[in-house]
């Protein structure tokens, strides 16, 4: 009888009654063939292999990761809370110990969703591990956590929302900005002066394989991981890199994603794209699931899996190579880099424009953060979207100073009515939100 | 009239049910190494002085075949599985004479690759040189398209005796499971045939030249004749008697908990609107410390380790119940204490054990500090207290079963019964008690102690039928049925339940259904739209339906019966 060698727990959420419209490639359909897949294969009865049913996140889940404008309700479904609840079982059946190690199978994802939510972007629009993350992080204390996000597209949305915050490393690996949505994940997005350094890009370049993948891992995430020591690693497990994926130009494989899977060793995985949902998800999926309970995979591949039909070119290994040396000299000079970014301000300011392509929204914010040797720093923004409410958004982070606290309150209060139609406020400290309507 | 027989572990129970009500009962022990006596003792017993054609059918329920698995005695069969991609299959190897072949299909029931015949010959002919004789052929998938199966089977079936398909067991997915399911299949039935060609051959010689019935452990019955593909279906069919026991004693709106409490266990189950629970999957056998996963349709029923003869300890000044039993008790000559003692000593079950019992108990009590009765009070206490707090473990986890739509999650099934009805030897003492002890309305079963023989022959025919479409394919197929057609796009859901209808009601009345019994419900019906590029190329569909497991035409008015001279 199979047993596996780590406990692992699975909360499997197809979502079977909901897509964002029928044609939509996050649609109903996306899941069948791998619950077929992990059905038939028995994996479920396995011992040290359990499935929870999802917990339903809350408002106040929400509340701890987001600012929904205008609210909370207006950028939701019922299947974001189930998803993101589901995030949050795999989370919590890890932190008691229940299992060794989760994978939340669920739809829809979350990666691309923002600190500040007006609505969807790239079929996300609350992120879901970030949810869990701020949840673990209240109810457990968890103190440092690392992010790998193994998506196609860059993580643009986690990597927003752990920006200036120094507890929280996130890494992604990503098919080239230039060349696919969201059009960000460039070597220069290093997080704000605050963390400078701890948002670390890989943009792969168009058809990296197993290779490629590996590569970046042995010689670049898992030497970071080592320096930076957290206590909990999550992999964004989006499958999209897939050769047979529709939206994508990477060769990834089954046997790929379980080898990277059984490297990383993650703590808790969260399903996020993938949409070769016939003839890649469903072997992708067993293939992880079997590597994280640390069992056999080997026999695990598609039907029409041929490893040199898929391997990379000699200048794709050679780019790569180039981009591991940058990486690392990026991610050595952290330091130097952050007091550069510091230096001589007690403020820092940016502006941007954000686009929910999914909702076709244009956002604009001007942010504000605290130059802070304390603690992340308290940061606001000053958010609006033509013919939406206007909303300032406030953040005091959950090791947050006395300065900073203070900074933060005050502006969350003197925030102008004539300017505003929304003060929020979110105390991580205290762990709760607060809400003015102007 | 009907006969029920339920073989248990102490006793077997045998019933004469008509429209009278119950007319008689009665009791034997069973022995456990002749079974088969045990069985016509019963019956022979039951029908004693009623003229033979007033009896219309016989409904057995055994404990043969589970026997038989628990104790690993069954013949040597061959096993032929075709894995495909995914888990090595030699995980899952069921006995010796098991082979891995190549080829395999697709979750949507494609061809990937082929079945090589050179290699099948091969393990034909080392089959026959062990001396094999029955052999069970299974693939991954097969549910989806059952053409290796079968093309393995014409490879080798003039060589052969009996051959089981995997894609027979059940419509469900499970590779895993439907090759142990198969492998139970082809291993038991020449048990399961002798046994019952012998029981039938003996009712014949009386003049009893009736149908036999065979309880299954989803509650249903079905013939002894159909019962040849299905043998395994007729496994631990114990606790569903008890259940369809209950069944229509239990409230039409509200959900019951029912307790069978035997002598060495108590199982438990739950009916909503007298409808009893279904385990989704199948049943788990246990063998020694293995547990064979099965695809074998049961109800969710838990069997705990309390029952009257369960041993009473006291250990560092804590009493426990169960759950294990060191024989019978003292009352019976037993060396431990039980529960069955503690009556002797309430005063509830009279008799000579009186005296042993009181010896048994007394050191417990000094140890406590207490009277003896005080102590045999503890005693029922703490077995009632573990059977409630079992019975809220298995309610939760009903409740906590894992759900895939929104819908379900948001209305899915969630039961909190208020009520118990209780059968088995000691039902209305255990029924006052657990009242005492908790916020349920408790009641003991009419005729409590042969509820279970009075389940089994009152349950009806049940089955179920797997239907899977796919437009873009262009077919629709039941192999589990041996049914396949093709269809064209605009097939649709709709279509699909009607003819699993068809195919539902046919396969009933193929097993032994009564036509006045087909009460069909649709259990799943999904559809999903597959698009291709950006086109809609088909839709799948996905369509389950049951007779639902209940009681037979015309039972009401002998329940009445039974009811008003309870
Ligand atoms: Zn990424
Ligand atoms: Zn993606
Ligand atoms: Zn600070």
């Amino acid at each position: 009888m199979l047993c596996a060698k780590h406990k692992t727990g699975l909360v499997f959420f197809p979502a079977f009654d909901w897509a964002i419209s029928p044609n939509h490639p996050e649609r109903e359909e996306r899941l069948l063939y791998t619950q077929d897949q992990v059905l038939e294969e028995g994996l479920l009865d396995i011992d040290g292999i359990i499935e929870y049913k999802p917990d339903i996140a809350t408002i106040r889940d929400i509340q701890r990761t987001h600012f929904c404008v205008p609210d909370e309700w207006e950028v939701t479904t019922e299947s974001h809370f189930i998803s993101a609840g589901g995030a949050k079982t795999i989370g919590m059946a890890v932190m008691d110990k229940q299992v060794e190690r989760g994978f939340a199978l669920v739809r829809p994802p979350g990666h691309h969703a923002m600190r500040v939510v007006h609505g969807s972007r790239g079929f996300c629009n609350i992120n879901i591990e970030a949810m869990m993350i701020e949840y673990l992080r209240t109810a457990y204390k968890v103190g440092r956590v690392a992010i790998v996000d193994t998506d196609c597209h860059h993580g643009d949305g986690t990597q927003d929302i752990y920006w200036h915050d120094p507890d929280v490393l996130f890494i992604s690996l990503h098919q080239d900005g230039r060349t696919l949505y969201p059009g960000s994940g460039f070597l220069n997005e290093l997080g704000g002066p605050n963390a400078a350094g701890l948002t670390v890009n890989i943009p792969l370049p168009p058809n990296t394989s197993e290779e490629g993948f590996i590569y970046a891992l042995e010689e670049m995430v898992l030497p970071i991981l080592a320096d930076f020591k957290p206590d909990i690693i999550i992999n964004s497990a989006g499958q999209d890199n897939h050769y047979a994926d529709p939206l994508t130009n990477m060769n990834f494989s089954a046997q790929g994603y379980a080898r990277l899977t059984e490297l990383l060793k993650p703590d808790i995985a969260v399903l996020e794209g993938g949409y070769s949902i016939e003839s890649a998800l469903p072997y992708m999926n067993v293939g992880i699931i079997l590597a994280m309970a640390g069992l056999d995979y080997s026999r695990v591949r598609e039907p029409d899996y041929d490893p040199d039909g898929i391997r990379q070119g000699r200048e794709v290994t050679e780019y790569i190579r180039r981009l591991g040396d940058k990486v690392m000299t990026g991610w050595n000079r952290r330091d130097e880099t952050r007091k550069e970014l510091q230096a001589g301000k007690t403020f820092d300011q940016r502006r941007r424009s954000i686009f929910y392509d999914t909702d076709n929204i244009l956002e604009k914010q001007e942010e504000t953060v605290r130059i802070c040797e304390e603690c992340g720093g308290c940061w606001s923004i000053d958010t609006s979207s033509d013919g939406r409410k206007r909303a300032l958004a406030v953040h005091l982070p959950i090791k947050g100073c006395a300065a900073c606290r203070e900074t933060a309150y005050q502006w969350y209060e003197s925030a102008d009515p004539k300017t505003f139609d929304l003060a929020l406020l979110q105390d991580r400290q205290k762990d709760r939100y607060l809400k003015r309507e102007l | 009239m009907i006969i029920g027989l339920d073989v248990g572990g102490t006793h077997t129970d045998v019933v004469l049910l008509g429209e009278e009500g119950l007319i008689r009962e009665y009791k034997v022990r069973t022995d456990p190494e002749d079974l088969f006596s045990t069985v016509l003792a019963g019956i022979e017993h039951i029908v004693e002085g009623i003229e033979p054609d007033r009896i219309n059918r016989v409904v057995l329920s055994t404990t043969l075949t589970t026997n038989a698995i628990v104790q690993e005695k069954y013949p040597e069969v061959g096993m032929i599985v075709s894995g495909g991609p995914g888990i090595d299959p030699e995980h899952f190897r069921t006995n010796r004479h098991y082979y891995s072949i190549t080829g395999s299909i697709d979750h949507r029931g494609r061809e990937v690759a082929p079945v090589n015949l050179d290699e099948i010959h091969e393990i034909a002919a080392a089959l026959k040189k062990e001396g094999i004789r029955n052999v069970g052929i299974v693939g991954k998938f097969s549910v989806r398209n059952p053409a290796h199966e079968l093309a393995v089977y014409h490879a080798i079936k003039d060589d052969f005796g009996k051959i089981f398909l995997g894609h027979h067991v059940s419509g469900n997915l499970n590779f895993p499971r439907r090759i142990a399911t198969t492998f139970l299949n082809t291993t038991i039935r020449p048990i399961h045939k002798k046994f019952f060609a012998a029981v039938k051959q003996s009712l014949e010689q009386k003049g009893l030249m009736i149908p036999i019935h065979l309880l299954k452990a989803d509650g249903g019955t079905m013939s002894f004749e159909a019962s040849l593909d299905f043998p395994g279906q007729t496994i631990l069919s114990g606790p569903s008697a008890s259940v369809m026991g209950a069944i229509a004693f239990a409230s039409e709106t509200e959900e019951t908990l029912v307790l069978d409490i035997g002598g060495t266990t108590t199982d438990m189950a739950i009916l909503v609107d007298r409808a009893p629970l279904l385990d989704p999957v199948g049943i788990t056998l246990s063998q020694n410390r293995k547990r064979i996963q099965t695809l074998i349709r049961s109800l969710e029923t838990r069997s705990i380790g309390i029952g009257g003869d369960s041993a009473v300890r006291l250990q560092d000044g804590i009493l426990t119940v169960g759950p294990d039993r060191e024989g019978p008790a003292m009352a019976y000559g037993g060396k431990v204490p039980t529960p069955t003692d503690a009556f002797f000593v309430l005063g509830i079950q009279k008799g000579d054990g009186l005296a042993a019992s009181t010896a048994g108990i007394a050191p417990i009590a000094q140890a406590l500090g207490i009277s003896v009765e005080a102590a045999a009070d503890r005693i029922f206490d703490e077995a009632c207290n573990v059977i409630l707090s079992q019975a809220g473990q298995m309610i939760d986890a009903i409740n906590s079963k894992p759900v895939y739509t929104v819908h379900e999650l948001q209305e899915g099934l969630q039961v909190h019964p208020k009520r118990i009805l209780v059968l088995g030897g000691p039902a209305p003492e255990f029924a006052d008690r657990l009242r005492t002890l908790s916020d349920f309305d408790v009641r003991a079963v009419p005729h409590w102690s042969v509820a279970n023989a009075i389940g089994a022959a009152l349950a009806r025919t049940t089955c179920e039928v797997t239907l899977f479409g796919d437009t873009q394919r262009e077919i629709v197929s039941a192999p589990e049925e041996d049914f396949s057609e093709p269809v064209n796009r605009n097939f649709s859901k709709e279509n699909a339940v009607e003819k699993a209808f068809v195919l539902l009601r046919d396969k009933a009345v193929r097993i032994g259904a009564d036509t006045r019994d087909l009460e069909m419900e649709v259990t799943e019906d999904l559809q999903f739209n597959m698009v291709r590029g950006f086109y809609t190329a088909g839709r799948n569909i996905r369509v389950k339906v049951q007779v639902k497991p209940g009681l037979i035409h015309g039972y009401q008015a002998i329940i009445e019966r039974l009811l008003s001279n309870a």
